[in-house]
């Protein structure tokens, strides 16, 4: 666990910057250690992913899942499998329902929902125009508080277009969609499409963390959200690869398909004293 | 693994030399190291850097005044290059700086620069790779770079950077006005050039024959090349660049080594009989495209002409003393014709591929005024081949002259006759009448148009009486 060691030693040089420009928040600037694992999946078992973990969003939703995106998702094994240690989503160009794409998206929602904690995942991505692959969360109250009140955390948003762009965002009442909080990655030297990276946050009480391999790039508090904090209850998981869509258009001609998106480890931490 | 194959080869060598030296009990210590050629990837930042000189394509019509040194339209530092590119009629920019030290650029993934232009342009072709010495054996080149008036970064990815251990072109430019109305009177800008690691050049995505698969059949002893050699990459910008890149890039396959051979310059050798794949790898990913060669073995030799020699004026023939020498690759505009002499059974013969139209241009013109008829032997090697072949009489002027859809003007005339019904595999002879419009006019018989086929053989060109 090198790896997060190096994290915390950033996380720690980052806290105390933050300290000493802003002396009046002392009390908030916290490191907040997630050590306790929680939940795993390696993806060691070739076959459909772990059902006690991950179930499936099916179709186009309304209005392509909200955001005008072009695929339908199935749980087919075409379009989703576990295979040689990795969980791989496949984006399709095919006509399925009425489509011109097929996928997968993957969610957590009543298996496994948890409040704060260090959420992190080893992905490696596709490229090109019309990509959209991502990596997030939704509050687990969805159903009875819609979206954005449910609130919404995306610890890896990507345009296939821009291969070298991470975006890290939350969402809520009053900053949501184009309002976002957000911020972009630019990965120096090297790109998301062609080896595993490692993405995620480390969400506590007073403030969300972003981070990718050993690099903490953002943290959002309850202080830069424009609305509503609605960060403390449990959220679920979310892994899909869309086609198209609002935030990156629509694929081109030199789109290549089939084209996956590889997850080698999805892993969640608690710190018991703060879940 | 070609250059480990290199330094295997070099290892080998001295290994041996080391074995004559073995009497004298010394063997190699563990860190022996090959010397390298220094790895700076520098260009031109603010001066030219070290070793590098100008080499304008004077041969080639360049004008070498186009190249200066600028110092007040600079992207960065204190200097830049300009080129002036002429207007139409007046020359081009076309230059190659190379080194007079070889530089390792295999370290690198990318060379790139800033550049902008007076107006909005089309750059015809920037690159690097130019080298006498080596033939362009690892020439790079981007076509079409599209420039604006502002500074922007240009990146031409590396197709191969293992490859590049010994270079001396480090960046080749030409651009010029092609036409009347093409962009010309402009200047053109560059700075910052420099070969760089990104690290962000990936997804490679090699082609061979425009990453089409190809048919070819043939017969041996005929040689064929691969063209249409590409590298992909797709850049941080998302951009997906292709650049043409030169064959020693690429590691060449025949599936059958019996049939066919290809070197690394992309040489096919038509060898045996039967079928073989030709396919290419670029830096261990394979490239689309490929060509299939169908051949039908040796070429039979055409039916040996039997007339006397006094009876023919001979335009080809290994039988017949020419009557005239002739251009047979005219280079008309738009012709898409590759002409190639080859054997037939040690029996020359012209060799026709693709054609769309060319010609066989007589150096002198032919008095025809004894003879009744053309005779030419056709060889097609697949079905449905045509081609219309037109005799021009050119006129007492001695110049061909021809309206803008090919048919003749002034004091010239021509007869059309076309070339079909042919067997494939076989020689068809055409004993062709020399009447309609050339009846009366074949005193100055200039040329020979051939429309059409467009993969066929010719053999034994003559006029003749009997």
């Amino acid at each position: 666990m090198k790896l997060k060691n190096k994290i915390y030693k950033i996380l720690g040089t980052f806290v105390l910057v933050i300290f000493m420009g802003a002396c009046d928040t002392e009390d908030e600037q916290r490191v907040v250690n997630f050590t306790q694992l929680v939940v795993a999946d390696e993806f060691s078992t070739d076959g459909a992913p772990n059902n006690n973990i991950w179930g499936f969003d099916i179709g186009t939703g309304e209005n392509g899942w909200g955001n005008n995106e072009l695929q339908y998702y199935t749980d087919r094994t075409s379009n989703v499998k576990v295979e040689n240690g990795v969980l791989v989503i496949t984006a399709q160009r095919e006509n399925f329902e009425g489509s011109a794409f097929t996928s997968a998206r993957l969610l957590t929602k009543d298996r496994f929902e948890q409040r704060y904690g260090r959420f992190e995942a080893r992905i490696r991505l596709p490229f090109g125009q019309g990509m959209w692959p991502a990596f997030w969360m939704l509050g687990a109250d969805i159903d009875e508080n819609p979206w954005p009140a449910a609130g919404e955390i995306d610890i890896m948003e990507y345009r296939g277009q821009n291969p070298t762009v991470l975006i890290g965002s939350v969402h809520g009442p009053g900053y949501s969609g184009g309002n976002a909080i957000s911020k972009e990655y630019v990965l120096e030297n090297d790109r998301f499409d062609t080896g595993f990276h490692v993405f995620g946050i480390e969400w506590g009480p007073e403030a969300v963390n972003f981070y990718v391999d050993d690099v903490l790039y953002n943290q959002i508090t309850r202080e830069d959200v424009t609305g509503e904090w609605v960060f403390d209850k449990p959220f679920f998981m979310l892994m899909n690869l869309a086609v198209g869509g609002t935030f990156v258009g629509s694929p081109n001609e030199e789109t290549i398909f089939p084209q996956s998106m590889l997850v080698d480890y999805v892993r969640v931490y608690e710190n018991t004293n703060e879940n | 693994m070609k250059n480990k194959k290199y330094i295997n080869l070099r290892f080998i060598v001295l290994l041996s030399l080391g074995i004559i030296f073995s009497s004298c009990e010394r063997g190699f210590s563990d860190d022996v190291e090959f010397a390298e050629f220094p790895s700076n990837g520098d260009v031109f930042l603010d001066a030219f850097s070290a070793g590098l000189d100008y080499f304008p394509f004077v041969d080639a019509g360049a004008d070498p005044e186009a190249f200066s040194v600028e110092t007040e339209e600079v992207f960065e530092g204190d200097a830049a290059m300009r080129f002036d590119v002429p207007s139409f009629g007046n020359g081009f920019v076309g230059a190659t700086f190379n080194t007079t030290a070889r530089r390792n650029l295999s370290g690198f993934d990318a060379l790139t620069f800033y550049a902008k232009a007076s107006q909005a342009a089309s750059v015809d072709a920037v690159g690097f790779g130019i080298s006498g010495e080596t033939g362009n054996q690892f020439q790079v080149t981007l076509n079409g770079l599209q420039v604006s008036t502002r500074w922007q970064k240009y990146v031409i990815p590396i197709p191969d950077a293992s490859k590049l251990i010994a270079e001396t072109g480090l960046f080749w430019l030409a651009e010029g006005a092609s036409f009347e109305g093409d962009e010309g009177g402009y200047t053109l800008f560059f700075d910052e050039i420099r070969f760089e690691k990104l690290g962000t050049i990936a997804q490679p995505s090699p082609a061979i024959f425009e990453g089409t698969n190809a048919v070819e059949n043939t017969f041996t002893g005929s040689t064929l090349a691969v063209s249409g050699l590409t590298q992909t990459f797709n850049l941080d910008s998302g951009i997906n660049q292709t650049v043409t890149v030169a064959p020693s890039y690429f590691d060449f396959t025949s599936s059958d080594t019996d049939v066919a051979i290809v070197n690394e310059r992309g040489e096919i050798s038509v060898i045996g009989e039967g079928t073989a794949q030709i396919s290419a790898i670029l830096a261990n990913v394979a490239a689309s495209g490929g060509l299939e060669i169908n051949s039908g073995g040796g070429l039979q030799a055409a039916p040996t002409p039997t007339l006397p020699q006094a009876n023919v004026n001979s335009i080809f023939s290994d039988a017949y003393v020419n009557a005239t020498e002739s251009n047979f690759t005219p280079g008309f505009g738009g012709s898409t014709t590759e002409v190639t002499t080859t054997s037939a059974n040690g029996d020359a013969v012209l060799s026709y591929v693709n054609n769309n139209f060319t010609g066989i241009i007589f150096d002198t013109t032919v008095d025809g005024s004894a003879r009744t008829f053309l005779h030419v032997d056709v060889f097609a090697q697949e079905a449905n081949v045509e081609v219309e072949l037109q005799i021009r009489d050119v006129g007492a002027n001695q110049t061909i002259e021809s309206d803008n859809n090919g048919f003749p003007i002034a004091d010239d005339v021509d007869f059309r006759f076309t070339l079909n019904n042919l067997t494939v595999g076989e020689w068809t002879s055409f004993n062709i009448p020399l009447s309609g419009d050339i009846t009366n006019q074949k005193n100055n018989l200039g040329a020979l148009i051939l429309v059409g086929g467009p993969n066929f053989l010719l053999d034994n060109i003559y006029f003749f009486s009997e």
